[in-house]
């Protein structure tokens, strides 16, 4: 006992030692700071071109971003196997050149950036030129001309010529002409706007990039209508007309051309995804200037691809989680029921916020508990029985989803964060501790569940927590000693105080 | 105000808690490998009926789902029979049948069923529904016991059984559990059973809780727990030490029942014995535990680690538990 008492001790404080002392070193020596201070969001910007191949050889061109508006951009890395690949000028705009003779399957390549956006500088100056009228129909040409006679009777000048034709042009019954030119236009209704601007004698042009969304797998790029006025240039949304450079619009192309150009392959593809981390300014300061001499930074969780990162500022918080549960069951002797799912519920919690998350949790539970009663009576076998359970649990979610969204009440779809399995063997449990022992252990076990989910998500959601987490998840290891010290606690739990109160003050 | 004791006055105490017990006890003590026999009844049977330790006469067992219809058809022959999960815990899934009604069968608390019923529960047992972990699992039907009428006025619709600790061979602590009606026949003191503390030394009664509160008379039978005194009390000790070297577990919980007939026989075994036998022999265990353990090492035999146990646990000899809290003032 004693042996593996010293051992465990001293694995313990090994363990403790090297992570407190690596944390250490990576504040002092690299600066990162260990509270989550003046900060910048650090944009991870991964972009993905997948097509399939045709016959012959292959060249892809990507036009990388211009970075305007007062966006740094911190580092770059293409990911281009097995292709030739360079970077060229063209046209003032570099361009990311990739070529191989054939290919047979369908390949994705990649181009990864790092940028955060140092200030709140509006686009430079661009040589105004209006486009010449576009070519059209008859009729088409005479909707045109009528629409934007309309518009110009209507405006007081390009600006507000070009908001009132957003407006026009995205409203539900939009006139005669400005329906017809929408229903017979075979492009989007951008290039529509572009060309009726051409029309009324105002340059302007698109301006491509990316609405910047943390998390986000599947975003592309999407576009600014940008107007000259006469003395300035001016940018509006081409949906909701409203004007200004957005503050999550990182600006990838602007004025006309393509931005992918795929030669000798077919439904390429241009697709990004997004993850934003706070960095401390100090860093990022010091990132730009030598990006090459932070090693340690690149054996971190930064240096992985942008999903993983994603995925990991989840994952690195479930040790926090479950180090809630080992103190608040060997500590304070909560009773729960299943010893982990406190925590897959506190994840979801995190998804969907805590009282919507506590709403959704017992509606399910209980909803769940009455049917499963009913299926007690059934006298079915125990695995059909909680497969039966599953499928209500699932068709509940389902049922609470479009009945909220009818209602109004987005919040409530985010009840696909919870796990349905966990859930269903938490109605399962909890009708038989409800058969055995009676509903007061169920409010016993269900609410010290509750309790230490709730505590484990207030935890969690604590922003030097996850700063911590993610930044030093070398912490993690003195964490992993801490456990291991809390296996060999032989004290008192705080229940017990409570349990054994009576034996003293009795006779 | 919640009232809290002190956790230096509950070390003073020497009360046992839920960590040191997992630590230091059953991790320490019991190795996995022997838990086996342990948690499931049918091997602790055989083990038992090898070195004749008495337990209640099998009926059967029922491993398969399509065994339950001809076995139910068997038990129409039965007048009382008791249906438990092989791999139970807890004192979960045991059906008690203490007579007959036509074709039906009573429970102890008078409600009468049907042989659809035995066939659910039958079926529940076998899915896992009882059992640790939810692993399917046998059923087995066993002879209800005769109580002798000593014991049964103490309990109310349950089984009065007699826990016995043991550790590293040499009882430490003993209780009886009754049940009440507001435990519902089942003898788990945190549901509302009431706990006697026995005297290793004499057999007799220590003392008497129910929910953490002394009391002197069975609430439902009104049978006094001051004149109790259970018989064949050395026979008992033998039985519950006979045990440990049996399973090969070093701390033990027993559960033992006086039958009319055939004096003690073992019910069952249990490698996690809960805590709450404290509480009904005001006292703490860790003392005790010290003390058996240099019993054991000084004692050759069984015969002489009982001897030694009954003379150094005698309740004549203790401080009691008050005493020893006023006495830390």
């Amino acid at each position: 006992m004693i042996n593996t008492r010293i051992q465990i001790g001293l694995v313990a404080t090994l363990l403790i030692i090297f992570g407190l002392g690596l944390t250490l070193y990576k504040a002092t020596r690299l600066s990162l700071p260990l509270l989550p201070g003046e900060s910048r969001e650090v944009w991870t910007i991964e972009s993905k071109v997948s097509f399939k191949p045709a016959s012959g050889p292959m060249e892809v061109e990507l036009k990388l971003p211009q970075a305007l508006g007062g966006w740094v951009t911190l580092d770059e890395h293409f990911a281009s196997s097995g292709f030739g690949f360079s970077v060229e000028e063209d046209g003032g705009r570099p361009t990311a050149r990739w070529t191989r003779q054939a290919l047979d399957h369908p390949t994705t390549l990649y181009y990864k950036i790092q940028a955060y956006r140092a200030n709140g500088d509006s686009l430079p100056d661009y040589p105004a030129k209006a486009d010449n009228p576009p070519r059209l129909e008859e009729d088409q040409l005479t909707a045109m001309e009528r629409l934007v006679e309309v518009l110009k009777e209507k405006s007081t000048g390009p600006e507000s010529l070009t908001q009132l034709m957003i407006k026009q042009l995205n409203r539900d019954d939009p006139d005669p002409d400005a329906a017809f030119l929408m229903d017979s236009y075979s492009g989007t209704s951008e290039s529509l706007m572009l060309d009726v601007l051409a029309f009324s004698d105002i340059p302007a042009h698109r301006v491509r990039g990316i609405q910047l969304q943390d998390g986000r797998r599947r975003q592309h790029l999407s576009s600014l209508l940008e107007v000259y006025d006469g003395d300035h240039w001016l940018l509006f949304n081409p949906d909701s007309g409203e004007a200004g450079l957005p503050d999550d619009f990182f600006v990838w192309q602007r004025g006309p051309g393509a931005v992918l150009r795929v030669v000798g392959g077919r439904d390429s593809r241009l697709e990004f995804a997004l993850v934003n981390n706070r960095l401390p300014a100090k860093t990022v300061v010091s990132m730009e200037q030598q990006s090459e001499n932070f090693a340690l930074l690149d054996f971190s969780i930064y240096a992985l691809p942008v999903e993983q990162q994603g995925i990991f500022k989840g994952l690195l918080l479930i040790p926090v989680a479950a180090f809630v549960v080992v103190i608040l069951r060997l500590l304070v002797g909560i009773k729960t029921s299943g010893t982990f799912m406190p925590v897959l519920i506190a994840l979801a919690f995190l998804q969907t916020t805590l009282w919507v998350g506590l709403a959704i949790f017992l509606v399910i539970v209980s909803v769940g508990l009455w049917i499963r009663s009913w299926l007690s009576h059934l006298n079915l076998l125990l695995v059909a029985r909680v497969s039966a359970v599953v499928i209500v649990v699932i068709l509940l979610m389902a049922a609470m989803a479009v009945i909220s969204y009818k209602l109004g009440l987005d919040r409530a779809l985010t009840v696909t964060f919870f796990p349905i399995i966990i859930l269903a063997w938490t109605v399962e449990r909890m009708s038989i501790l409800w058969e055995e022992e009676g509903g007061h252990e169920v409010l016993i076990q269900g609410g010290g569940s509750l309790i230490v989910a709730v505590l484990a998500y207030l935890v969690m959601s604590i922003p030097v927590v996850e700063h911590l987490t993610f930044n030093f998840p070398e912490l993690l290891i003195s964490l992993l000693g801490v456990v291991l010290l809390l296996g060999k606690y032989t004290g008192y739990r705080l229940s017990e105080l409570y349990r054994f109160r009576e034996m003293v003050k009795q006779q | 105000m919640i009232s809290l004791i002190s956790p230096g006055t509950l070390r003073k105490l020497g009360i046992l808690g839920m960590n040191r017990r997992n630590v230091g006890f059953i991790g320490h003590y019991n190795s996995r490998k022997n838990f086996r026999l342990v948690d499931n009844k049918l091997f602790t049977k055989t083990a038992a009926l090898d070195r004749g330790i008495p337990t209640p006469d099998l009926y059967g067992v029922i491993d398969y789902q399509f065994q339950i219809k001809r076995m139910v058809q068997e038990l129409q022959d039965r007048e009382t029979f008791v249906i438990k999960p092989v791999q139970g815990s807890g004192g979960k899934g045991i059906l008690v049948i203490v007579g007959r009604d036509g074709k039906d069968f009573v429970k102890p608390s008078g409600v009468v069923v049907g042989a659809d019923a035995l066939h659910r529960h039958a079926s529940n047992i076998l899915a896992g529904l009882h059992s640790l972990g939810g692993r399917n699992d046998q059923a087995m039907i066993e002879a209800l016991l005769d109580f002798d009428p000593m014991m049964a006025q103490y309990s109310h619709e349950g089984v009065p059984d007699i826990r016995v600790i043991v550790f590293r061979g040499v009882p430490v602590m003993a209780m009886i559990r009754c049940a009440t009606h507001a435990s519902d026949g089942k003898a788990n003191l945190h549901q509302g059973a009431v706990g006697v503390g026995i005297d290793i030394g004499s057999g007799a009664s220590v003392a008497a809780v129910q929910n953490g509160r002394l009391v002197a008379r069975h609430p439902d039978t009104g049978a006094s727990f001051e004149a109790l005194k259970l018989p064949q009390w050395q026979k008992i000790l033998e039985l519950a030490s006979g045990c440990a070297e049996m399973c090969g577990l070093g701390y033990l919980g027993a559960d033992i029942v006086l039958d009319r007939q055939h004096g003690p026989m073992l019910l069952e075994l249990n490698a996690r014995p809960g805590l709450s036998i404290q509480v009904a022999n005001q006292e703490g265990l860790i003392n005790r535990l010290q003390i058996a353990n240099d019993i054991a090492d000084t004692a050759a035999s069984d015969a002489e680690r009982i001897a030694m146990a009954r003379e150094r646990f005698s309740v004549a000899n203790m401080v009691p538990l008050a005493e020893q809290a006023a006495a830390l003032g």
